[in-house]
């Protein structure tokens, strides 16, 4: 008899308590096996161990001391010989140098704010249709970078404007992608407000992009995406060179509204995030270019990708550095003067442009072959397939290791100490243990340091976490 | 004379002429002689590896040929990529995989082209893609995106973007191969119902019924070469070449 038919179909019944609840997840995670009993219990009481002793070292902390030597004698009066504490003092006195670097006190006001308008600047490519998270960012960020511009004394004018900006981007927040072109501004508005000087620089060199810009747009159709950019350059750099240092000088007047603070000045996290965020902007469309170089089928384009990427992988970051800081002069004509810090930017870019192009290329060969053959058959042209079809996949696929290659060159901005530029890792610990009231301090500093740097990459991690989730559509 | 090379001009929708390709020293396609006229629904059968789907890629330059010549609706196919994209966008093409575009919505996929290429404004391309989705019987699915659907529903969607660009000839490549069983006719429906349209269809298709019941022609290839070709009737019932009757025996026989 195997003749059966069922007559009604089962209810899904609740799996066995042992198998979800907290008591499962006990079950499989820390006591499935003997070993997997024993080692839960000596991690457990290395933890312990652990955790006892940071918490007693915490506790012992001194907030308030004028030199290392006291933070020592006080924390012997309270809690004896035998115990040792950190001493936070000296974090309390000098954490402005960590910060600013020696960018004068009475200034401090244009870094914050030009932080706050930073993040603003983020919201567009970070949070392009996620008007929550982007109002999460903005309302915070604009009531945060208020209050420290007012206790930094800020010009009252500054701080009308800021409230003025962030008011504004909050009332068209309701679509984030109408910030994108305040993401344009701000480099320009940066750069003028962290060095100060003349306006008629960054608007100049504002303008310079804008007639690239509108080169390419009047003529990609004609002429094709690459070439109408290459003539669009063209054009930029004879305005940068030729026309725009007539046209600054006829202008009346010098225009600057803020005090000029020289790149000696700018250190410490301020500097690290000045070269981090340059280059990591910079890096990504950079790398992408590279990448597709790479895969182009144009003799040429292909070499000079190749050649690029092997070149500026194959050599330490720090020769890089010292190419910036010294040798680059030797290549350029006597009359181009370029910052150390611009410099700096500029190699580190080319550094992280080379290893994304490699991330990014990988993300291009896990795709189909059939995205390309499908954009191809709709007729869509080489452009139109990258930018709408096999870049929004491949960098989908490459988030991971793009943030990978953001978060060490990040951390990697402290190797500028080799060229003497002030970094807040080796630069502004080295000058601040070398007080005499000081000396001795190790822990301190560095996890200052430390803290401030994981929020910094912590931060990217989770962003990317939070990317992917939000482009996850192949529901897998 | 003119006038009469324009009215065939106006009829013949493929024209290949002594087409040859080679993949490196592998002579793939060999002497391809084909005129499809417009309206003609054509099925291209033949073992694997005989060049099938080789040859309906030619005619959207998804592959290169070497030697011959392939008109496309009175443009030829040459370096030049404009005419190559000319030829692309009047010529739909549906993939054995489908090849949706997994980061976009149905919708999406189906207004990406209209909108790029066309440059039709984004509520008239939403319009017509919402109508061609109806048309494939899949309008709830439009804001979903392709990972959540079935296979049969994917290539139905896949049909429904080409169709979207008002392509005057359609290719198929293998559309069902890669169905499972229950999902293979809706498919097949969908396509019965465009060929009764009278639509310019080119399908490489294992399925045979389908050949019967809507090819004007049916074209059997081995070894890249067009071996024999017939109206269905004749071909299934009468074939003239053994190669053809052993490839019969075997795809009928059980």
């Amino acid at each position: 008899m195997i003749a059966f038919v069922r007559k009604e179909m089962l209810e899904a019944s609740p799996p066995p308590a042992s198998q979800h609840g907290w008591q499962g997840w006990m079950r499989e995670n820390l006591f499935s096996s003997p070993l997997n009993i024993a080692l839960t219990f000596v991690t457990w009481i290395a933890l312990g161990a652990f955790t006892n002793m940071a918490v007693t070292w915490l506790l012992h902390g001194v907030w308030t001391a004028d030199s290392y030597l006291e933070c020592q004698e006080i924390i012997l009066a309270y809690y004896g010989p035998e115990a040792s504490g950190p001493c936070w003092a000296v974090i309390r006195e000098r954490w402005h140098q960590f910060i600013f670097g020696f960018y004068p006190v009475e200034e401090w006001w244009r870094p914050v704010f030009c932080f706050g308008l930073m993040m603003l600047a983020f919201v567009a490519p970070l949070f392009s249709d996620d008007v929550r998270n982007a109002r999460r960012v903005i309302v915070p960020v604009g009531v945060l970078t208020l209050v420290l511009m007012v206790l930094a004394s800020a010009p009252v004018a500054a701080c009308v404007i800021g409230a003025v900006i962030f008011v504004g981007a909050l009332a068209i927040s309701a679509k984030p992608l109408r910030l994108l072109p305040w993401t344009g501004v701000y480099p320009f508005v940066a750069v003028w407000l962290l060095w100060g000087g003349s306006l008629a620089g960054p608007v100049m060199a504002l303008l310079g992009l804008v007639i690239l810009g509108m080169v390419v747009r009047l003529l990609s159709g004609r002429l094709g995406v690459p070439l109408s950019a290459g003539l669009g350059i063209v054009a930029a750099f004879v305005w940068w060179t030729m026309l725009e240092p007539q046209i600054a000088a006829s202008l009346p007047g010098d225009l600057a509204f803020l005090a000029q603070v020289g790149s000696e000045n700018i250190g410490g996290f301020l500097l690290a995030f000045v070269i981090g965020v340059s280059a990591i902007s910079m890096a990504l469309p950079l790398g992408i270019l590279l990448a597709l170089g790479r895969r182009s089928d144009l003799f040429i384009v292909n070499k000079l990708s190749v050649g690029f990427i092997e070149f500026v992988r194959g050599v330490p970051l720090i020769t890089l550095l010292f190419t910036a800081s010294l040798l680059l002069q030797y290549f350029l004509p006597p009359q181009v003067q370029f910052e150390t810090v611009l410099r700096v930017i500029i190699l580190v870019t080319f550094f992280s442009a080379a290893y994304i192009a490699e991330v990014i290329r990988g993300g291009l060969a896990g795709l189909p072959k059939g995205q390309q053959e499908a954009a191809d058959a709709l007729g869509l042209d080489y452009w139109q397939a990258q930018r709408l079809i096999i870049l929004p996949q491949a960098l989908k696929i490459s988030i991971p290791g793009i943030v990978n290659v953001f978060i060490g060159l990040f951390k990697d901005t402290t190797l500028v100490s080799f060229v003497g530029l002030m970094d807040p890792l080796r630069g502004v610990t080295a000058i601040v243990r070398a007080d005499i009231d000081w000396k001795g301090a190790y822990w301190e500093p560095y996890l200052f340091v430390a803290a401030i740097f994981f929020v910094a990459c912590f931060g990217m991690s989770r962003y990317a976490l939070y990317l992917e989730a939000r482009l996850k559509t192949d529901h897998r | 004379m003119a006038e009469a090379a324009m009215k065939i001009s106006q009829e013949v929708a493929v024209q290949i002429t002594g087409m040859n390709k080679w993949y490196g020293t592998f002579h793939v396609l060999r002497d391809i002689d084909l005129t499809v006229q417009r309206g003609e629904r054509i099925v291209v059968c033949g073992p694997s590896g005989s060049g099938k789907s080789t040859l309906i890629r030619c005619i959207n330059r998804l592959e290169e040929h070497q030697a011959g010549r392939i008109v496309v609706d009175g443009t030829e196919l040459t370096n030049d990529l404009k005419n190559i994209d000319k030829v692309r966008s009047e010529v739909g093409m549906v993939f054995q995989h489908f090849n949706l575009f997994p980061h976009l919505t149905i919708l999406e996929n189906c207004t990406l082209a209209p909108i790029w290429v066309r440059k039709v404004p984004k509520k008239e391309a939403e319009e017509t893609a919402m109508h061609f989705l109806e048309k494939v019987k899949i309008p709830e699915q439009a804001h979903k995106y392709p990972g959540q659907l079935s296979g049969g529903q994917q290539q139905r969607v896949a049909i429904a973007r080409s169709l979207c660009m008002k392509p005057r000839i359609m290719l198929f490549d293998e559309p069902t191969s890669a169905l499972d069983p229950e999902m293979i006719k809706e498919v097949l429906d969908t396509m019965i119902a465009l060929a009764q349209e009278g639509m310019t269809m080119l399908c490489v298709t294992h399925e045979m019924g389908f050949a019967q019941a809507v090819a004007n022609r049916v074209i059997f290839m081995d070894k890249g070469q067009i071996v024999e070709q017939n109206e269905p009737r004749e071909f299934f019932n009468n074939p003239q070449s053994e190669r053809t009757k052993l490839f019969l025996s075997q795809i009928l026989g059980h």
